[in-house]
């Protein structure tokens, strides 16, 4: 086997520059530390640059009674009490500084009479609390960011793809990858790694994610050895495109309905008042996911088995300026025009609130040298996320992810690693190109979006979780024996290859633990076991690789101070 | 099922041809749709970059029948199907593969711009209407069609003195910026080249943004420079000052 690589060094690596890792590399900047940052993509074209509505912090803006600990408790709430509290806590304490920060920066938000942020309703919270740029907040972050990162030095691998960890004495080393342009590979030495690699929606046919959302992170991750925390909690946004086919699952944002959308049937009933009275349009992403699925289901749905979405009554020149990419969107692509006529919306896999087991303070994970921040890493969203609280988990989290990984580093000795882990990994990224199988890793992932969407979507069942598993048995073969054709110059066949195991890897870890959890609770609905149950409200589902194996275990969640009770408890709806 | 013959370019740096595929033609299918049925069924080694699918994140320009598109907002049936539709990468940039072009010269450009700089002992109050102003340069999706089409770039390869409409975008919002105090317009004069611009509006045509690039950024910037180093007050104004 012959080792061609070229070899970098850095103190910590940051694996993702969505809003998350860029953030993380500003901090681990400012604290002195030599900072790389890896994408599979361009730079600024992360996901986050996708987010539209806005970054939900208590500014207290628009609604003066905010606070903290209001959006506290609405996100323990909208989790079903399954989120990690003391993350919870800092989330709510925090984003408001972030989103203060963005700002310093250079980002330019919507404004209130007074001058000052414009926030906007979303679901779940009790105030008006988004704030945000029209629909196109992930935008103005991801620019801010990424050229606040490029002035301040930070160094930039754009389209290479990170394809291992490197171990060495149970710490994390260092990071083994490819560059998608050539296909040649690099090592990447460094101190710690922060994962900020975002979700796993392209596991569903019906997403509204990028060829990027493959679940490499929490698959590097448990690889490594670390602990993969409430896979089974994956959110179904209530509003994607469902008409015409191919831009079905493309993102309507909630700010639709934040603006005063309302959702009908086919008969024109304003259905949410049968599901959740109070809150209507605006219940959490969880509870109108399943009113409209169960609308369809019940032969009440639209033409294209979806949902009406009217934002019709509001003026035409006001739906332009707040929602113009949303116009532009339907106009363009599905011939409606919204400030005429409704939408036709239905589920779509968004975003996934498990992820990569992580301490609320530092964001580490259970392997000493990795952190985790973003979409990738678990706890914060508990059972289901709402609206808005990513874009500022990620400033928050991130900035915490790359304090703690650069005080890692100062810490910690030179990287070293055994150079046997690259030679495997080589082999293991150029099998396809001499696999016998006949299938292309395209047909593979075509059937593994099947199964995922058929039996592991938004209501689930012991015997569809069962068949699940065997299946994504049978697909992990495939995969295994798919083949390539081409060179390794930007050969996105090959790409898919790697990104096939990573999705396997969290597919399975996503039906182990909706099988195990019998109950519903939040995103995770079981037709079998319909309720909440108590006992479940008390442990967290956790995925580890043991000897080789993917075991499942549950771990008590940590009981809350008094004071944060208390916060719950004031409650009074 | 309907169908229709995308001419797509193969090849890379070293050159290449283009190769015509069959494709089956769904109602509201777009161009980038098509390109993933080839990747998908004939041929999983094409080089296509996207991201979102929805006109946000400015991935997938090609040259769409000649025309500078996203592809995944060029609809199959506004063209004419009965003949088959090319799609070639951007002539502007360097080839790697396929529909894959080398864009890294823009992100070279980019990190030469000084980057927002608050006035000393700002208010952070700012009015919806400056917000609005400034908004339109900030929409900028970074698709790189106004730098392709461009002919300062596309037919006299300037790109050593030159950085096109895209920066000339973002150094509007960023003079435009109500708090901001910094000062573009040596760097756009000396560095940048807006001079070379001639207002031809060819980058306004193609911007899937809509951003009136050339009304609204680069003829206001180019007046900054003017009152700044011709205006006989200000380069009074500067001798005294020293700078
Ligand atoms: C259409 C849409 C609209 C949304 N709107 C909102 C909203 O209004 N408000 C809100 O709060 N949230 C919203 N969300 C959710 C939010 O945008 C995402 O959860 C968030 O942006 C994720 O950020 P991140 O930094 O964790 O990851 P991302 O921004 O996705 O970045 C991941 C990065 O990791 C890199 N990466 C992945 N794997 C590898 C690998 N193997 N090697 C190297 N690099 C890798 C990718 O290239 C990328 O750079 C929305 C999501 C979508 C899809
Ligand atoms: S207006 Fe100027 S920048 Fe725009 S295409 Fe013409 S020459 Fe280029
Ligand atoms: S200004 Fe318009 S055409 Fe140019 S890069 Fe930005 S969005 Fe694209
Ligand atoms: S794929 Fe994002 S703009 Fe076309």
């Amino acid at each position: 086997m012959t080792t061609n690589y070229e070899t970098r060094e850095h103190d910590v690596l940051i694996i993702g520059a969505g809003g998350a890792g860029l953030r993380a590399s500003l901090e681990a900047l400012a604290q002195g530390a030599s900072v790389g940052v890896v994408c599979k993509s361009l730079l600024g074209k992360a996901h986050t640059v996708m987010a539209e509505g806005g970054i939900a912090a208590a500014m207290a803006n628009v609604d003066a009674a905010d606070n903290w600990k209001t959006h506290f408790r609405d996100t323990m709430r909208g989790g079903k009490f399954l989120n990690n509290w003391r993350m919870a806590q800092l989330h709510a304490q925090e984003s408001p500084d972030r989103v203060r920060e963005l700002e310093q920066w250079g980002a330019l938000f919507d404004r209130t009479e007074n001058g000052d942020i414009l926030q906007r309703a979303f679901g779940g919270h009790t105030f008006k609390r988004l704030c945000h740029v029209g629909d196109r907040t992930g935008l103005e972050m991801i620019r801010t960011l990424q050229d606040r990162g490029v002035q301040q030095g930070i160094d930039v691998y754009m389209e290479c793809t990170i394809t291992r960890l490197l171990i060495d004495g149970g710490r994390v080393t260092g990071a083994f990858a490819y560059w998608r342009e050539t296909g040649r590979f690099i090592v990447f030495k460094a101190k710690s790694i922060v994962i900020a690699t975002g979700g796993i929606g392209k596991a569903w046919r019906i997403t509204s994610n990028s060829w990027e959302y493959t679940g490499d992170g929490m698959a590097l991750a448990y690889e490594a050895g670390a602990e993969l925390m409430d896979m089974e909690f994956v959110q179904f946004h209530p509003t994607g495109m469902v008409w015409p086919p191919g831009v079905q699952g493309i993102l309507v944002t909630e700010a639709v309905r934040g603006e005063g959308g309302i959702l009908r049937n086919k008969a024109g009933e304003r259905f949410m008042e049968k599901y959740d009275p109070k809150r209507m349009e605006l219940s959490t992403r969880d509870v109108v996911a399943r009113s409209i699925y169960t609308e369809v289901k019940e032969g009440r749905g639209t033409e294209h088995g979806g949902a009406y979405l009217d934002i019709s009554h509001k003026p035409a020149e006001y739906v332009k300026k707040k929602l113009p990419s949303m116009y532009h969107q339907f106009k363009e692509l599905a011939d409606v025009d919204i400030t005429k006529g409704p939408m036709e919306v239905g589920p779509t896999c968004h975003y996934m609130m498990g992820g990569i087991r992580v301490d609320a303070e530092t964001a580490q994970s259970t392997v000493p040298g990795l952190f985790a921040a973003g979409e990738a890493a678990a706890g914060l969203h508990g059972s289901n996320r709402l609206g808005g609280n990513s874009l500022s988990d990620l400033l928050v989290f991130g900035r915490r992810a790359g304090l703690a990984a650069a005080q890692y580093a100062k810490r910690a000795s030179a990287s070293s690693f055994d150079n046997s882990q690259i030679e495997q990994a080589e082999k293991e990224l150029l099998a396809p190109f001499s696999n016998s199988g006949s299938e292309s890793p395209y047909a593979v992932h075509r059937d593994l979006q099947a199964v995922m969407q058929n039996l592991v979507g938004i209501y689930r069942t012991r015997e569809d979780l069962e068949k699940a598993l065997v299946e994504l048995e049978k697909l992990r073969v495939c995969a295994a024996k798919a083949s390539v054709g081409g060179s390794r110059l930007f050969n996105p066949g090959w790409h898919l290859s790697y990104d096939l195991k990573a999705m396997l890897i969290v597919s399975e870890a996503v039906t182990h633990s909706a099988l195990a959890r019998t109950e519903s609770r939040g995103a995770h609905s079981r037709i079998d076991h319909p309720n909440l149950d108590p006992i479940w409200e008390k442990k967290h589902n956790i995925i580890v690789r043991e000897t080789g194996a993917m075991k499942r275990r549950e771990s008590p969640i940590e009981a809350m101070p008094e004071e944060l009770k208390q916060i719950l408890a004031e409650d009074k709806s | 099922m309907k169908e229709a013959t995308l001419r797509v370019f193969r090849g890379d740096s070293d050159g290449g041809q283009t190769v015509d595929y069959r494709v089956p033609v769904a109602p509201g299918m777009v161009v980038l749709d098509a390109l993933h049925y080839i990747q998908g069924h004939l041929a999983p080694d094409l080089a296509v970059r996207w991201n979102c699918k929805a006109g946000k994140c400015g991935s997938c320009s090609a040259e769409v029948n000649g025309r500078p598109r996203l592809t995944c907002k060029t609809r199959m049936d506004d063209l004419p199907q009965d003949q088959p539709i090319t799609v070639l990468p951007m002539k502007s940039f360097p080839r790697i593969k396929d529909l894959v072009t080398d864009v890294s010269w823009n992100y070279r450009v980019n990190s030469k711009i000084p980057p927002f700089e608050p006035r000393k002992g700002v208010e952070w109050k700012i009015s919806q209407l400056d917000v609005d102003r400034v908004q339109e340069f900030r929409k900028c999706i970074e698709c790189f069609l106004c730098q392709d089409v461009c002919h300062v770039l596309r037919e006299h390869h300037k790109k050593e003195q030159f950085a096109g409409p895209r920066f000339f975008v973002r150094i509007a919002g960023l003079e435009m910026h109500p708090l901001d105090g910094g000062n573009r317009a040596g760097l756009l004069k000396d560095q940048l080249g807006l001079g070379l611009c001639n207002i031809t509006k060819c980058c306004t045509e193609v911007c899937p943004e809509e951003i009136r690039i050339t009304d609204n950024a680069i003829i206001p910037l180019k007046e900054r420079v003017v009152d700044e180093f011709y205006d006989p007050l200000t380069m009074l104004f500067r001798k005294i000052r020293g700078r």
